[in-house]
């Protein structure tokens, strides 16, 4: 397919058959004529207004179809004022980060929606980075009508973070691309000359010693600068008493440049300057690729952090609020919790209001919201389920218990990051033999065969580069390359160098209840006597909330439009006339038992409506978990919450043997003894309590919407909700595995072939050129193949 | 062969310049969003200044 074949426009929208919205694209409800929701209606006709229509149609057909342009039709969850920066002359600017941004259309959308406004001076938008930024004339309490704007658009924003900015800063990338570029300018002037001399058999000698000086010119300085990621790599693996494919790569190239230079001396026949350069530029290229692609995962999973970070709200003495960024907090520091929020910080539930309801599934892994009394200790990480509160916070965001457990998660990587890779084992085995040829063709020329030193250095270092350092040190990262980028495309982030090899030979699978099996998060669960129009009236008014549960009512009835003039009863619930939704008292309702988790809806003196939540398994949990069984793997499920609701997830999953009331420590212990087993656990889980055991484990996942804790201690995030990525993702990595195996052993058979050639003092920088390329390419072409749909019977 | 003399420089100086010229893009961030610059270039619109049309409800 052609790149400008990409970029056609699609057909209009307006004759095409009204299937998907015209909005975001998601496919259409019956009696829908052109829009899902309310809120794409009023991005389409806000669209129309700035007069940016041809947005739709230039975006990509594949970015349209997914949904992710739905407005959420919330209030926004932080105050970007305070973050806006103050410039010169009035003017301010801030840094967003864009969700949502997925084509070019969209940040040509979002840059002329902004531009539109009079008084922005610049904005814009980086598509890998998704982030924004944007200058205006004017006060800083601008900065939230902007990020309105964007919301309106269905794009959703969130501060600019400094994790955001660690996973886009990249200044190892950068290295890798200034040697890079210096290595192909290099190879490609010394190919000049190496040129000249191959086929300029009538040279003169003269003429040959000034193109091998030339050649030694540009190679040497190349050689030393742009080979410096390499040495730098193999001497901290020869501090740490071990080999990798550096210290090979390292020393083929070393011995290739003094060996280039005593022939320049003495002005032997050929020089291997162009082997050399050639070489260091061909894995350069592997690794900026390789990089890429880990940095496009990482900048992924920090726009998922993103989305979940915000500013608290700190309550003065004398009863005015201020918004700041948590790491400003001190202990004794009062903190507003408003309904939704989650805790950022450790503290005790202060003032009068008696009670607070929390929500602790990602501390314990409880479903159910459990009360806390006044100078109780709140954990760091619960959600608000109740009315807002007031906080005293106990500790600094750096000495709380989530700052421990990030420390404690440090130390479990380090243990990790001993696993020996496929491409480091191979190694192991390569460089002493390699070694042993070339020292032996030396001593054979020099004692026996009286080649005078400099002779005999030429076949030996000759077998050095021709045993293919190239051809086996990109065999690996070939086929990681385009594994981790079709992972990727499938809403899978690597974010551990190795850790498609421990998915590959994980045996075991460690399952997380709630948030992981389970949603997480309350749903609206089906009542067939419930009157459908009583419910679209208590969306519509739930929608100016941003309790959970009303979120969770908003969600089930995403096209009810949110209603005006809804007042907010803090704690108790929402109001608008004669109508109202919240608590059993609020609404008058005799309680029949505290659930915790139910809504009542009263329209004037019409008998109430009960809308009941719970945490409902993953539509495709049982099928995820059916499809891990098929792959071989085992499962069982491991949860904080009680064993009622636990084996009823076991039940409806099919997830093997299950252990309720398992305490973070508990879940880590589990996953030690499964290691001192001796299997190879793949431990899956999206909590504050899951965190120690997905470090500890051979490799972890978290879901989408997890923790950034877990998130940080996994191996893998799954972008999208659920869990059906999962097992794809384990075929994928199989598949890898074994291409990089078929990978190494074709460039051990390639060297059987050359090595003798080369030790027979046959070759010559033709032929070493001409063996290095192809073993490359062949490798390459296979390493192709992991990217490819998985075979249904590979599976 | 004199035309190597002036030839041989030439190249290497040329071939110099094109790896300063990329030192330079690097340096000033060229590379950062290779995916955004790759469909940028298809939109040319200048950005517009309509007051009339602001989005301001």
């Amino acid at each position: 397919m052609s790149v400008l074949s990409r970029f056609t426009p699609a057909p209009a929208a307006t004759i095409t058959p009204a299937a998907t919205c015209l909005h975001c694209g998601t496919p259409l409800a019956p009696g829908q004529a052109e829009f899902c929701c309310a809120g794409c209606e009023g991005a389409h006709a806000l669209v129309s207004r700035l007069g940016l229509d041809a947005f739709y149609r230039r975006r990509e057909a594949a970015a349209a179809s997914d949904g992710a342009l739905r407005p959420v039709a919330e209030p926004l969850a932080t105050d970007f004022a305070p973050l806006a920066r103050a410039e010169r002359d009035g003017v301010h600017s801030l840094e967003l980060m864009v969700s949502g941004l997925t084509c070019g259309a969209c940040v040509w959308l979002v840059e002329q929606a902004l531009a539109a406004e009079p008084e922005v001076l610049r904005a814009r938008a980086s598509l890998s980075a998704r982030r924004l930024t944007v200058a205006w004339r004017g006060p800083a309490s601008r900065a939230n009508d902007f990020a309105a704007l964007l919301g309106r658009l269905g794009f959703r924003v969130a501060p600019w973070s400094p994790a955001c900015l660690r996973a886009t800063e990249d200044e190892e990338g950068r290295r890798l691309i200034r040697a890079l570029g210096i290595a192909a300018f290099g190879s490609m002037n010394v190919m000049l000359v190496s040129v000249a001399v191959w086929v300029g058999w009538d040279m003169g000698e003269a003429t040959r010693a000034a193109m091998h000086w030339l050649a030694a010119l540009i190679g040497l300085p190349v050689i030393a600068v742009a080979g410096l990621p390499f040495y730098r790599s193999a001497l901290d693996a020869l501090r740490a008493r071990r080999v990798n494919m550096d210290v090979a790569v390292s020393i083929a190239i070393i011995a290739t440049a003094a060996m280039s230079l005593s022939e320049t001396l003495r002005n032997g026949p050929y020089t291997w300057f162009d082997g050399a350069t050639a070489l260091l530029a061909l894995l350069l290229a592997g690794r900026v690729l390789d990089r890429a692609a880990r940095r496009k995962a990482r900048q992924a999973a920090a726009e998922l952090l993103a989305l979940q970070e915000g500013s608290v709200t700190l309550l003065h003495e004398d009863g005015t609020t201020r918004t700041v960024p948590v790491e400003q907090v001190r202990p004794g520091a009062c903190l507003l919790i408003a309904a939704g929020e989650r805790l950022r910080l450790d503290g005790t539930l202060d003032g009068d209001e008696g009670e607070a309801l929390l929500d602790t599934s990602a501390t314990t892994g409880e479903s159910v919201p459990r009360r806390f009394a006044t100078g109780d200790l709140l954990p760091a990480g619960a959600v608000n389920m109740g009315a807002p509160f007031r906080l005293r916070v106990t500790a600094a965001a750096a000495d709380g218990s989530l700052a421990a457990m990030a420390r404690l998660l440090e130390r479990a990587e380090q243990a990790k990051s001993r696993f020996v890779s496929i491409a480091d084992k191979a190694a192991r085995l390569y460089v002493p033999v390699a070694l042993a040829v070339a020292f032996g063709t030396f001593l054979g020329r020099w004692v026996w065969l009286d080649a005078t030193w400099q002779e005999a250095l030429v076949p030996a270092v000759a077998a050095l580069i021709i045993t293919c350092p190239c051809g086996l040190a990109i065999a690996v990262p070939a086929v990681q390359v385009v594994a981790v980028g079709a992972l990727f495309r499938r809403g899978i982030l690597v974010a551990a160098p190795t850790a498609l090899e421990r998915l590959a030979t994980a045996d075991h699978v460690v399952l997380d209840k709630t948030g992981t099996l389970t949603e997480g998060r309350p749903a609206l669960l089906p009542d067939p006597a419930r009157d459908p129009a009583s419910l679209r009236a208590a969306a519509a008014l739930a929608r100016a909330s941003r309790h959970p549960l009303a979120r969770a009512l908003a969600r089930a009835c995403p096209d009810a439009p949110a209603a005006e003039g809804v007042r907010e009863v803090p704690g108790a619930g929402l109001e608008r006339g004669a109508e109202r939704l919240g608590s059993a008292a609020f609404c008058d309702v005799a309680e029949v038992r505290d659930e915790g988790m139910t809504l009542y809806y009263r329209a004037g003196t019409a008998p109430p409506v009960a809308f009941r939540f719970a945490d409902r398994v993953r539509n495709d949990a049982p099928e995820a978990v059916a499809a891990l069984h098929r792959l071989g793997l085992t499962t069982e499920l491991l949860s904080g919450d009680g064993s009622e609701a636990v084996e009823r997830v076991a039940r409806m999953t099919g997830a093997g043997p299950w252990t309720a009331r398992a305490t973070p420590a508990a879940k880590a212990a589990r996953i030690e003894a499964l290691r001192a087993e001796g299997r190879r656990p793949l431990m899956v889980g999206d909590g504050i309590n899951d965190a120690a055991a997905l470090a500890l484990a051979h490799v972890s996942a978290s879901p989408g919407g997890a923790t950034d804790l877990a998130q940080t201690a996994s191996d893998l995030v799954l972008r999208s909700e659920g869990l059906a990525a999962l097992p794809a993702a384990i075929a994928v990595a199989r598949r890898a595995q074994r291409i990089a195996r078929q990978n190494i052993a074709f460039s051990l058979i390639y060297n059987v072939i050359a090595v003798p050639a080369a030790v027979a003092g046959l070759a010559t920088p033709l032929i070493a050129a001409a063996v290095m390329s192809s073993s490359s390419l062949i490798v390459i072409l296979n390493a192709l193949r992991a990217g490819r749909e998985p075979q249904p019977w590979t599976r | 062969m004199d035309a190597l003399i002036l030839l041989v420089p030439l190249a290497l100086f040329l071939g110099l310049l094109g790896l300063l010229f990329f030192l330079w893009t690097l340096h000033t961030r060229q590379y950062d969003d290779l995916d955004g610059a790759a469909s940028r270039i298809l939109f040319d619109d200048e950005i517009r200044r309509d007051p009339r049309s602001s989005a301001r409800q």
